[in-house]
């Protein structure tokens, strides 16, 4: 275990806590950057879409992990992300700015949907969600004149400053830009007042306000930002899959990310690389098992949701703080090698006390 | 859309308050397990869909005669309820809400993708002694499977409200929703309190089931699509009020019918979320107000 002396209060706010660190996380982008000319052409591409979750679990994690809002329906806006980037590209505007209108757009549905969660809890939050996404659903079902409808869209082949972004390899480093900027982004927000206040709501809304956060600057910022995060991450899933259709943002997507936020663990932006990696290797994972299941079982359909379903419900139980928690627990084990105890992140047991009003 | 007949109106009247009595009786089961363990249970049309299937399953599989499937299967959600609570909800109190939400939404999944695996994902039927050619009035015409839903549904909703409002087991239950602690203190059984609300919720589903049935086809998906619109229903009624539940079901099964029919069958679906959103916009509290500030 490392003791850091902290001898201004700028240390408090650091992004690296010490050389150490610094030193892993350029290991980190070394590594990312150097990976396309190592590792085969169908992994630079298994990459590109876990970079691209990763933007979306941005997204969600400041909303669920930070403000402490729940939305079940966030593949809406990586729907609405990946249309509007691509009509807005079919149109002839440049890749950048298109790319951050389709960003912007859905930034402001965000905040539309955020006005509208200002009065609601958790359960409100999440049902009103739902219906957004069912909504944008049916809408871009039916608007067949600008979406194709379920006939599908195709995307156009991303090209900026003249420079085409279609190959694997570019596409990747395009993403991983996006990534990069994204997770300073919002490790920077954090850190500021705002996300101070964004935490403070999450851990208690009336004690925040009686300190003087402003509840409505504060969620319709949450929503606005997660929205915009996750409608990019729509934007560059829409040049990766090629050909959009309604039937690409179900509520499968909601959940997905959903399972990404709670796998990797809630609160964390280590989590949301964790969770990214789980929920883009598990499809792998069953495709292989599947192999060795009988076949009455392997072949009925749902074997990807039933597990899905499974693995979110052992974390909930079992490890609420998900892969973070558990790998910060490995670490204290070894850091205090002969000395770890269990209880040390033994849960409280609690009753509820409801905090209805009669 | 042009001018409506007064038959088709009182049909549509008809249809749209029975779905909406459907809608009711699943959020009847959210509302009692948030009233009792200000849990949400997102699974709760999942769970409907389960005894659905459990009694096609008892009907047209094992060839039971139709008031022993009944029995059987709102005996059976009860003791699903009771394991149910006991395997997985027991581990999450004292977890925040969302969590449990989570949860829920995750338990819905594997319901859906088991009851795929078990019973298929094509449409089955289900019939009952009641289905049998309509009732005439005039050009109006009533399923009686309709008539069935809105009287069971009324009976229910009385025989809970009483349940809750003058039983000491019902007093017990509303004890250890405001304090689970201070209720132990007196001596009510928490822990029994809550597996016996879930019990129940569950066993509301299974007469859910039971009617919905005969009026739609079974299959994997459809407790979630009317999980949803229960939940809006739900919502709209304001949670928390077993009358707002039953009010808002209704709500929601008449906009959809009639919306439905305007526009061809094509929105009627989508109207209910619409419904829900400008809800939240305008009277988020819902029509039956029972929540109100939250303390610190």
């Amino acid at each position: 275990m490392r003791f850091v002396l902290k001898t201004n209060y700028g240390q408090d706010i650091n992004h690296f806590l010490h050389n150490g660190q610094r030193f892993w996380y350029g290991l980190l982008i070394a590594a990312l950057l150097l990976a396309p000319f190592f590792v085969d052409r169908f992994y630079v591409g298994e990459l590109t879409y876990l970079l691209i979750w990763v933007i979306a679990g941005t997204g969600l994690m400041l909303l669920i992990g930070y403000t402490g809002l729940v939305s079940m329906g966030h593949a809406a806006f990586m729907a609405i992300g990946a249309y509007a980037h691509a009509v807005l590209f079919k149109l002839g505007f440049p890749f950048g700015i298109s790319l951050l209108m389709a960003g912007l757009v859905s930034g402001f549905l965000g905040a539309v949907i955020g006005i509208a969660a200002l009065r609601m809890t958790g359960i409100y939050l999440a049902v009103a969600t739902i219906s957004f996404a069912f909504i944008i659903e049916k809408i871009v079902g039916e608007w067949t004149s600008v979406t194709g409808g379920h006939r599908g869209f195709v995307v156009p082949e991303p090209v900026m400053f003249g420079i085409d972004f279609g190959s694997d390899m570019s596409f990747y480093y395009l993403c991983l830009g996006v990534v990069i900027v994204a997770v300073m982004l919002v490790l920077n927000l954090l850190r500021s007042p705002m996300g101070r206040a964004m935490i403070a709501v999450r851990d208690s809304e009336i004690s925040a306000q009686a300190m003087g956060v402003n509840l409505v600057e504060t969620k319709t910022l949450a929503f606005t930002l997660s929205a915009f995060f996750t409608g990019l991450a729509g934007a560059l899933y829409s040049h990766k899959i090629g050909m959009l259709f309604p039937e690409n943002f179900t509520i499968f997507m909601s959940i997905k990310l959903l399972i990404l936020v709670v796998v990797g663990g809630i609160g964390s932006m280590h989590g949301i690389v964790f969770g990214a990696i789980f929920i883009s290797i598990l499809p792998q994972v069953i495709a292989i098992v599947r192999d060795f299941l009988p076949t009455v079982i392997a072949q009925r359909r749902g074997l990807e949701p039933l597990v899905f379903g499974s693995i979110l419900l052992l974390f909930l139980i079992y490890e609420p703080l998900g892969l973070y928690g558990r790998w910060v627990k490995i670490r204290a084990y070894f850091t205090q090698f002969p000395l770890y105890r269990r209880a040390t992140f033994k849960r409280q047991k609690s009753y509820l006390r409801t905090e209805r009003v009669h | 859309m042009d001018s409506i007949s007064l038959a088709t109106f009182i049909q549509l009247l008809v249809t749209g308050i029975s779905h909406g009595c459907l809608y009711g009786l699943v959020a009847l089961g959210f509302v009692l397990i948030y009233k009792a363990t200000e849990m949400v249970n997102f699974a709760q049309g999942d769970i409907m869909m389960l005894g659905a299937f459990i009694a096609f399953t008892l009907a047209s599989g094992l060839g039971f005669a139709y008031i022993p499937v009944v029995i059987l299967t709102i005996l059976f959600m009860a003791a699903f309820g009771i394991a149910l609570e006991s395997a997985v909800i027991r581990p999450m109190i004292g977890e925040p809400p969302f969590a449990v939400l989570m949860l829920t939404i995750g338990l819905g999944f594997v319901l859906r993708a088991v009851a795929g695996m078990i019973w298929g994902h094509d449409e089955k039927e289900f019939d009952t002694p009641y289905s049998i050619d309509p009732l005439l009035i005039g050009e109006v015409s009533l399923d009686y499977e309709q008539l069935v839903v809105v009287g069971v549904t009324i009976l229910l909703c009385l025989g809970l409200w009483t349940f809750l409002r003058f039983t000491k087991f019902g007093v017990a239950i509303q004890a250890a929703s405001q304090n689970q602690l201070a209720a132990a203190y007196v001596g009510i059984p928490v822990r029994r309190v809550v597996a016996i609300t879930w019990a129940l919720a569950t066993a509301i589903a299974g007469v859910a089931a039971l009617l919905v049935a005969p009026l739609q086809l079974i299959y994997p998906g459809i407790g979630f699509v009317v999980g949803i619109k229960a939940f809006v229903a739900a919502i709209v009624g304001g949670f928390g009020s077993l009358a707002g539940a039953l009010i808002g079901g209704i709500c929601i099964g008449l906009v959809e019918q009639f919306v439905g029919y305007m526009f061809e069958g094509a929105y009627g679906e989508t109207s209910v979320y619409v419904l829900l959103l400008l809800m939240l916009f305008i009277r988020p509290q819902g029509l039956i107000a029972t929540l109100q500030r939250k303390k610190v």
